[in-house]
């Protein structure tokens, strides 16, 4: 069964890295950061199925991106590599200070008091001078072991580095979806009572997701900073972080490629909405979701990944 | 001489005014099979969830394994060999049949909960199996939790608990929301399961049929203490419980 998770992904690499000869400069760039924003959902994927949702993951796509950047802009160091795991470790260490605190709240709660933390960095970012406030901060091109490139290349080379990123973290998401935790994490969802008298412990499954999803959002940051070339306290803003929910709802939690395939359909109906409706397009995103959740409740994902076991 | 495995001391537990329980102390040699009888209200799941960490003794102690276990939390008790089953079966609805006793198993397996290892591994699902069909429920494997009987939800909630080392096993009302044709075919395959592998079993029981037919010794609590402490047939005889428990006239 391994095999054929890791010919799927060799064959979703393929896929999405052949966008990078037969799309436009426009919608490349467009994908590059849909993608990175699906990796952020995705860590919110991960804690849906254990039955919580985030609504502050604007937190760890900010850190990301802010580490990213401070790192670049002080230390001199470009390479996309070492940027992005000096900001999935940024994400880790923030990660494993709270993700036991919020292990301990369900429902509106654990949503409410995730909300709040990226709330205080978008405050905090938005008063400090020193690292830009309101304005953020720039960050030059990334290096990719020494090789710098500009122009197309450049926009290339950032996307088969997104995509590899992907392909790479669903592989390892599916992995934990489908293992023992991953199960463990379903039951969660559906009676903590009889998780806690197995043995198992509820909380720590709860700090996992927590953390798993801090550092998928660290990722995504990194990426989506590397990509824009900016960084700002935008990104921890509440209405960023409702995005990912919004595309974490659209794709459900059966599939991991949902949630890829929901992040680049949000950008595009953003992205077109925004072009011929300009004043309404939120209106437009809003009657989508509602259609989706009316016709497919269990989101985009129940179309293909019906959960394994079942008997239906 | 019979060791004991489960030594109850002094323990008391009250909710604001309500005295659940009172100076209760027992000893529970290992191997035994105890029935915990009383009207409702009278302490006898206080002392399960006592036992299985669900409720903290307000003093006394509850020793297994040379430990104090008095407030621990659920799964280490758990871990540690004490395992329960439920009045209202505890089951993961969304799951199947095989996949709540593959939960179970994965919990409880040797080198515990893996990041990596597949929860629908062959291996696991050979022994998932060969659990359900101890407890004759393996043609369910693939039903959803919500489309059983409650026979087999109780039968499933038993097998899940016993899916580890169990060594003190506590069924509250095992066969409550049973058919009554269906309670003496349940009580008979649980308690050979249990018994195949030397494990001691507390369970209540309201059913008096079931509690002399299984049970080697009866505890009958009233008002949060225990009045009786005996052999089925002796208990059922004493005055007391007759009339606070069975309301049999003496």
């Amino acid at each position: 069964m391994r095999s054929k998770l890791f010919l799927g992904a060799t064959a979703a690499f393929a896929v999405l890295a052949a966008g990078s000869v037969i799309l436009p400069d426009w919608a490349m760039f467009l994908c590059a950061m849909a993608l990175a924003k699906g990796l952020v959902c995705l860590g919110i994927v991960g804690m849906m199925r254990g039955g919580v949702v985030s609504f502050g993951q604007g937190l760890y796509y900010c850190i990301g991106a802010y580490t990213a950047t401070l790192v670049a802009n002080s230390f001199g160091v470009s390479d996309i590599f070492l940027l992005t795991l000096l900001s999935a470790l940024a994400c880790l260490l923030v990660g494993m200070a709270f993700g036991p605190l919020l292990s301990s709240y369900r429902g509106i709660f654990f949503a409410m008091l995730s909300l709040a933390l990226s709330m205080v960095l978008y405050g905090s970012l938005s008063k400090m001078s020193v690292i830009g406030g309101t304005d953020g901060l720039n960050i030059a091109a990334p290096t990719f072991l020494g090789w710098a490139p500009e122009g197309r290349p450049l926009q290339t080379a950032l996307y088969i580095y997104v995509v590899a990123i992907v392909v790479i973290a669903g592989t390892l998401m599916r992995i934990y979806f489908d293992s023992e935790q991953g199960l463990i994490t379903l039951a969660t969802r559906d009676n903590e009572l009889r998780v806690e008298y197995l043995g198992a412990s509820v909380r720590n499954i709860m700090t996992y997701n927590y953390v798993f999803g801090a550092v998928l959002g660290g990722i995504g940051g990194t990426i989506a900073a590397l990509a824009l070339g900016h960084v700002d306290p935008e990104f921890a803003f509440w209405t960023t972080s409702g995005e990912f929910v919004f595309v974490a709802i659209l794709a459900g939690y059966l599939s991991v490629p949902a949630v890829f395939v929901a992040a680049i359909i949000l950008e595009l109906v953003r992205s077109f909405s925004n072009l011929y409706f300009p004043n309404t397009w939120q209106l437009a995103l809003g009657i989508f979701l509602l259609v989706v959740i009316v016709l497919l409740p269990n989101g985009l994902g129940s179309l293909v990944g019906r959960r394994k076991g079942n008997a239906a | 001489m019979t060791r004991t495995v489960l030594e109850v001391r002094d323990v008391q537990k009250s909710f604001g005014a309500v005295t659940a329980a009172k100076d209760i102390s027992v000893a529970v040699p290992e191997g035994a099979v105890f029935s915990l009888i009383g009207s409702n209200g009278a302490g006898k799941t206080t002392f399960v969830n006592m036992v299985t960490g669900y409720i903290k003794p307000d003093s006394g102690s509850i020793r297994f394994a040379d430990r104090d276990i008095a407030g621990m939390a659920p799964r280490q008790i758990t871990r540690m060999g004490i395992h329960r089953s439920f009045q209202i079966a505890q089951l993961c609805n969304d799951l199947t049949v095989e996949e709540n006793m593959l939960l179970a198993g994965a919990i409880h397996g040797a080198s515990g909960p893996s990041f990596l290892r597949r929860a629908h591994d062959p291996e696991a699902r050979d022994r998932a199996v060969a659990t359900l069909e101890r407890f004759n429920i393996a043609e369910h494997r693939d039903r959803l939790v919500p489309e059983l009987s409650g026979g087999v939800k109780k039968l499933l909630d038993i097998a899940m608990a016993m899916a580890g080392d169990t060594q003190i096993m506590l069924l509250d009302e095992p066969t409550s929301g049973v058919a009554s044709d269906e309670k003496f075919p349940i009580m008979d395959l649980v308690m050979e399961a249990l018994r195949s592998t030397g494990v001691t079993v507390i369970f209540v029981e309201h059913d008096m049929d079931i509690v002399t037919r299984y049970s080697e010794r009866v505890l009958a609590f009233y008002d949060g203490r225990i009045i009786a402490d005996d052999a089925p047939d002796e208990v059922l005889l004493d005055p007391e419980v007759q009339r606070y428990v069975t309301g049999t006239p003496a």
